[in-house]
C-alpha cells in the first residue's frame, strides 16, 4: 500500500494520482512553506488530511488547525512578519470570518511572503452560498491566481508562492469544489530538503505596521503600487494560454474549470471561437488581454459565479476605445450554479445559436419512476437524531428553532424538522436573542456545534449574557468537527501535532458565568426532553449540553481494532403492531418499510448503538446477540 | 484504447464509491490510459447520494461528464443507479448495479414508492440500456460489493483497455495486508465468474 506522507516528501521528481487539494500539499513543500494553517470546510480538508498524512517529525512545516479562518490568517500573517512563508487555507465562507485581518494583509510588508488558498464553493455543494470571493480580492487589493486542474493547482502555488516571497505580499490561489476534488496525474518536481530556522526575523524597520491615520495613505499606495506591479507580471508567457482555432471573428475569455468545459463543448465543433483562458484573474494581465480584444470581432466571457472579468474586460476595452463588442452575463441563471459542459453549452447556444446543430438530439426520452434527491442525513445512531427526536417532544407547535451549522443543522430535514433559519457559524445564539426580543410567549431554541461553539460561538453567548437575553441554547456535543471530516477543535484534547490540554466546553460556559446549565447524553432521550421542558418555562439564558460522541467516528475506530463484533439490532416481526414510529419519527435510516409495511432493519446500515429501543412504543425492538437470542 | 470512455458512479455515503472510484482512476493509470476523475459532492455525504465521474481517454478536458452522455454506470444501490442512469447514461450505455435497496427518505416515510430490480430492468428496456444486475448473497462485509461488482465488469471486458492485473495494481496501492488480501479474493472469484 502506498502512504500518502511518504509519496508526498519523495525528494526526487514523480509522477502520482492525486486531488488538487492533495498537489497543492505538494507545492507547500517544494515551496518552502515554514508556516500553513487552516479551519477545516468542504471543499479543501484534504488539504489538511495530505499534511495529517506525514508524521509530525517528518512535517516539513509547521501545520495547525486554528480555531477559526480569522486566527488562522493572523497565525499565517505572523509568520510571514517572522520572515517565513506562510499559507493559510479555508472554504469560501471562511473568508467572512477572515475578512476583518484579510483585508489589512495588502497594507502589510510581509517579509516571507503568504499564500491564500481559497476554496470557493460554485453549486454551493456545501456551503450556505456560492459566494465570489474575487470580490473580496479586489477590496483587499491581493491578486488571484486560478487553476483549472490539480496540475495547475500545483504550478500555480509554486508561482504564488515565488511572487508572495519576492514581492512580500499576500497572493491568493483561489480553487473552487471541483478542482480540490479533481484527479489526475501530477508531474511533481524536486524537493529540497531545508534546515531548520530558529531565528525570529521579525523587523518593525520593514514597516510601518501600524496602519492610523495618515499612515495608511503611503500604506495604501504602496499596497496599489505592488498590485500594478503583480499585473505587469501577470502578462508573463504560460500564464494564460491561447487555443487559436484561426477565428478572428469570436473569442471567449474565461476561466477555471469553466475554461475546461468551454474546451469540451467546442469538442468536434466548426468554427470554433478562440479561447483565452486566463491564469491570473486579478489584477487583469491586460496586454494579453487586450491583444485577444483587438484580434477578434466580438468576444464573450464565461465566468462562473459573478461578473469579475466581464466588468474588466469591458473596462480595459471602453478605455482603449475597442471596437470589439464585448458580451458577458445574459440574465439570473447565468450568474447562478457551476458552469459544468452541460450549462455552458446551454449558455453558448443561447448567444451564437449557429455554432451547434441546429438542436440537441430531440429523440424523446422516456419517462423514469420518481425519485426524489437523497439528501445527506444524520447517521445510524448519531446523537443528534436522539436530541432531536427528544427536543421536538419538549417544544409546543409554535416554537422557534434556530439552526447552526454542523451535522447538526440536516435536524431540518423532515420529519425532525428542528431549526427554521440558519445564517452563518455560530450565529445561533445571536438570531436567538433577537428572535427572543418583543417574544413573551414562543420559546427559542436555538442550536450550536462545540467546534462552532469555539469558532464563533462565544461572543453570541457573551452577548445573551450581557444583554440578558432570554432563549434556550442546546451545544450540540459530539467530540468532533464531524462534519468536514473529524478534525481535532480546542475541546478534544488532541491538536495537529499530538495530545493538548483539553478546553472543556462547560468549564468555559462557567467562566462566563452561565448560571443555568444542564448537561445529558443525548441517548437519554426522556431526560433531554424534560430538561427542554423545564428550560423553556425559566426566563434568561439556559444553556443545555446535549452530549453523545460521533458514532461514525467511534465505529470507524472500533471496526479497525482487531476482534471488532459488528453488532445490530433486529424487530420482533410478532410484538411489531407496524406503529411505524422508528421509521417515520425517530427515522433511522436502517429502518426500511416493506409495501405490506413491515419493517426491516438493513444489516449495511445498523451499528446496533440501540438508540432506537426506546422509541418503540410496543418494544419490537432488540439488540441481536450472536445466537439470535435476546441479550441475557 | 481509443476515443473516449465515460463513467458515473453512484451510490449512498458509506458504500465505498470513493474507494472504487480511485481504483478504476489507478487502474487506469496503470493500464497507461489517461484519465480525469472527480467526486462531485461537497461535504461528506453522511448517507445521501455519492457521485463520482470517471473519464478515461485523450478527449476529455473537464473531469464532469455531460448529461446522457456516460458508456457505462456503476450503481451501488438500486436508486441510485436509477438516478445516475437517468441523468447520465448514453442509449446503448451499460447500467451496471448492485441488487442492494437502501430506501431514501421519502420511500421510509411513505411519499415515494422504492424502485426494484424489476422496475430497473424495465426502465434500461424504456431507455436502451444494457441492463447488468449484480447480487451478492453471502457477502460477510457489504462494504465490498464494490468489488463484487467491479470484478464482474472487468472480467466481462466491460471497461475498455482495463484487465484484473491493472486492478490488482491499483488495489496494492489503496490497500494495506489483510485487506487487501480479502478484497483481492472477491474481486477475482467475481472476475471469474464475469
Amino acid at each position: 500500500m502506498k502512504k500518502l506522507g511518504e509519496v508526498l516528501l519523495q525528494e526526487e521528481p514523480f509522477t502520482e494520482l492525486v486531488l488538487g487539494n492533495t498537489a497543492v500539499v505538494r507545492g507547500m513543500a517544494e515551496a518552502g512553506v515554514g508556516v500553513a494553517t487552516s479551519y477545516p470546510g468542504s471543499p479543501t480538508p484534504e488539504i489538511a488530511t495530505a499534511i495529517l498524512s506525514i508524521p509530525v517529525e517528518s512535517r516539513p512545516f509547521y501545520f495547525e488547525f486554528s480555531v477559526n479562518e480569522k486566527v488562522a490568517t493572523e497565525v499565517a500573517c505572523g509568520a510571514s512578519l517572522n520572515g517565513r512563508l506562510s499559507c493559510v487555507f479555508f472554504k469560501s465562507v471562511g473568508l467572512n470570518v477572515a475578512a476583518d485581518s484579510l483585508v489589512q494583509l495588502s497594507l502589510m510588508e510581509l517579509a516571507g511572503g503568504m499564500v491564500v488558498v481559497l476554496g470557493d464553493d460554485p453549486g454551493a455543494n456545501s456551503s450556505q452560498n456560492e459566494q465570489d470571493n474575487r470580490h473580496f480580492a479586489r477590496m483587499a487589493a491581493l491578486p488571484v491566481l486560478e487553476p483549472a486542474d490539480p496540475g495547475e493547482a500545483y504550478l500555480l502555488f509554486l508561482e504564488a508562492a515565488r511572487q508572495a516571497r519576492a514581492r512580500r505580499m499576500a497572493v491568493i490561489l483561489r480553487l473552487t469544489t471541483h478542482v480540490c476534488h479533481a484527479k489526475g496525474l501530477v508531474g511533481f518536481g524536486r524537493l529540497e530538503r531545508r534546515a531548520v530556522d530558529n531565528t525570529p526575523r521579525f523587523d518593525p524597520l520593514l514597516g510601518p505596521y501600524i496602519p492610523i491615520t495618515s499612515t495608511v495613505f503611503p500604506l495604501k499606495r504602496k499596497a496599489l503600487e505592488k498590485l500594478a506591479a503583480f499585473g505587469e507580471w501577470s502578462d508573463s508567457p504560460g500564464l494564460n494560454p491561447v487555443f487559436d482555432h484561426g477565428n478572428r471573428k469570436r473569442g471567449i475569455i474565461t476561466a477555471g474549470l469553466p475554461a475546461l468545459s468551454v474546451l469540451d463543448v467546442l469538442e468536434g465543433v466548426a468554427g470554433k471561437p478562440d479561447v483565452l483562458k486566463l491564469g491570473v484573474v486579478h489584477p487583469l494581465p491586460a496586454k494579453t488581454v487586450r491583444a485577444f480584444l483587438e484580434s477578434h470581432e466580438e468576444v464573450r466571457v464565461l465566468e462562473e459565479l459573478d461578473d469579475e472579468i466581464e466588468r474588466s474586460v469591458k473596462v480595459l476595452a471602453y478605455d482603449a476605445g475597442l471596437s470589439v463588442r464585448v458580451a458577458g452575463k445574459a440574465g439570473v441563471e447565468d450568474w447562478l450554479g457551476e458552469y459544468t459542459p452541460d450549462k455552458v453549452e446551454g449558455i453558448l447556444r443561447a448567444a451564437w445559436p449557429d455554432l451547434f446543430r441546429a438542436s440537441p438530439e430531440s429523440e424523446p426520452v422516456a419517462p423514469a419512476p420518481a425519485l426524489s434527491p437523497r439528501p445527506p442525513q444524520m447517521c445510524p445512531g448519531c446523537g443528534h437524531r436522539s436530541a432531536f427526536y427528544a427536543i421536538a417532544k419538549a417544544l409546543p407547535k409554535d416554537a422557534i428553532t434556530v439552526a447552526d451549522i454542523g451535522c447538526h443543522t440536516l435536524g431540518f430535514l423532515p420529519p425532525y424538522s428542528m431549526g427554521q433559519v440558519l445564517l452563518s457559524m455560530g450565529h445561533s445564539t445571536g438570531t436567538g436573542s433577537g428572535l427572543a426580543l418583543f417574544n413573551t410567549t414562543r420559546p427559542v431554541v436555538a442550536f450550536l456545534g462545540d467546534s462552532t461553539f469555539f469558532h464563533a460561538g462565544l461572543p453570541g453567548i457573551v452577548n445573551a449574557l450581557f444583554n440578558r437575553h432570554n432563549l434556550t441554547l442546546v451545544i450540540m456535543e459530539n467530540g468532533t468537527t464531524a462534519m468536514t471530516g473529524h478534525q481535532d477543535h480546542p475541546g478534544t484534547g488532541q491538536n495537529t501535532l499530538g495530545p493538548a490540554e483539553a478546553i472543556p466546553v462547560k468549564r468555559v460556559l462557567e467562566g462566563l458565568g452561565v448560571e443555568n446549565i444542564r448537561e445529558v447524553d443525548t441517548y437519554s432521550q426522556a431526560k433531554l426532553t424534560g430538561m427542554v421542558r423545564e428550560a423553556i418555562t425559566e426566563e434568561g439564558f439556559k444553556v443545555i449540553i446535549a452530549r453523545h460522541p460521533c458514532m461514525l467516528k467511534m465505529t470507524r475506530e472500533a471496526r479497525r481494532k482487531p476482534g471488532f463484533v459488528p453488532r445490530r439490532v433486529r424487530i420482533l416481526q410478532e410484538t411489531c403492531e407496524k406503529i411505524h414510529e422508528c421509521v417515520e419519527s425517530f427515522a433511522c435510516p436502517t429502518f426500511q418499510k416493506a409495501k405490506d409495511g413491515t419493517v426491516t432493519v438493513s444489516p449495511e446500515l445498523c451499528i446496533g448503538d440501540g438508540s432506537c429501543i426506546q422509541v418503540c412504543p410496543v418494544k419490537a425492538i432488540e439488540p441481536e446477540t450472536e445466537a439470535g437470542g435476546k441479550k441475557p | 484504447m481509443t476515443g473516449q470512455f465515460d463513467m458515473v458512479l453512484i451510490g449512498v455515503g458509506g458504500q465505498g464509491i470513493g474507494l472504487l472510484s480511485e481504483t478504476l482512476a489507478r487502474a487506469a493509470a496503470a493500464a497507461g490510459i489517461r484519465v480525469l476523475a472527480v467526486d462531485t459532492h461537497g461535504l461528506a455525504q453522511r448517507g445521501g447520494t455519492v457521485l463520482s465521474h470517471l473519464r478515461l481517454g485523450n478527449v476529455a478536458r473537464s473531469p464532469l461528464v455531460r448529461a446522457n452522455s456516460a458508456d457505462c454506470v456503476i450503481g451501488l444501490e438500486i436508486h441510485e443507479a436509477l438516478r445516475a442512469g437517468r441523468d447520465y447514461l448514453r442509449k446503448g450505455g451499460l447500467l451496471a448495479w448492485v441488487e442492494t435497496s437502501l430506501q431514501p427518505l421519502a420511500v421510509r416515510l411513505g411519499k415515494e414508492s422504492a424502485v426494484d430490480g424489476e422496475a430497473l430492468g424495465r426502465f434500461c428496456v424504456d431507455r436502451s440500456f444494457r441492463p447488468l444486475r449484480v447480487e451478492t448473497p453471502g457477502l460477510e462485509d457489504s462494504r465490498m460489493e464494490n468489488m463484487v461488482i467491479l470484478g464482474r465488469l472487468v472480467g466481462a471486458g466491460e471497461i475498455p483497455g482495463i484487465g484484473l492485473q491493472h486492478v490488482e495494481s491499483a488495489l496494492g496501492d489503496l490497500l494495506p495486508g489483510k485487506l487487501l488480501e480479502e478484497n483481492l479474493r472477491l474481486l477475482r472469484a467475481a472476475a471469474a465468474s464475469g
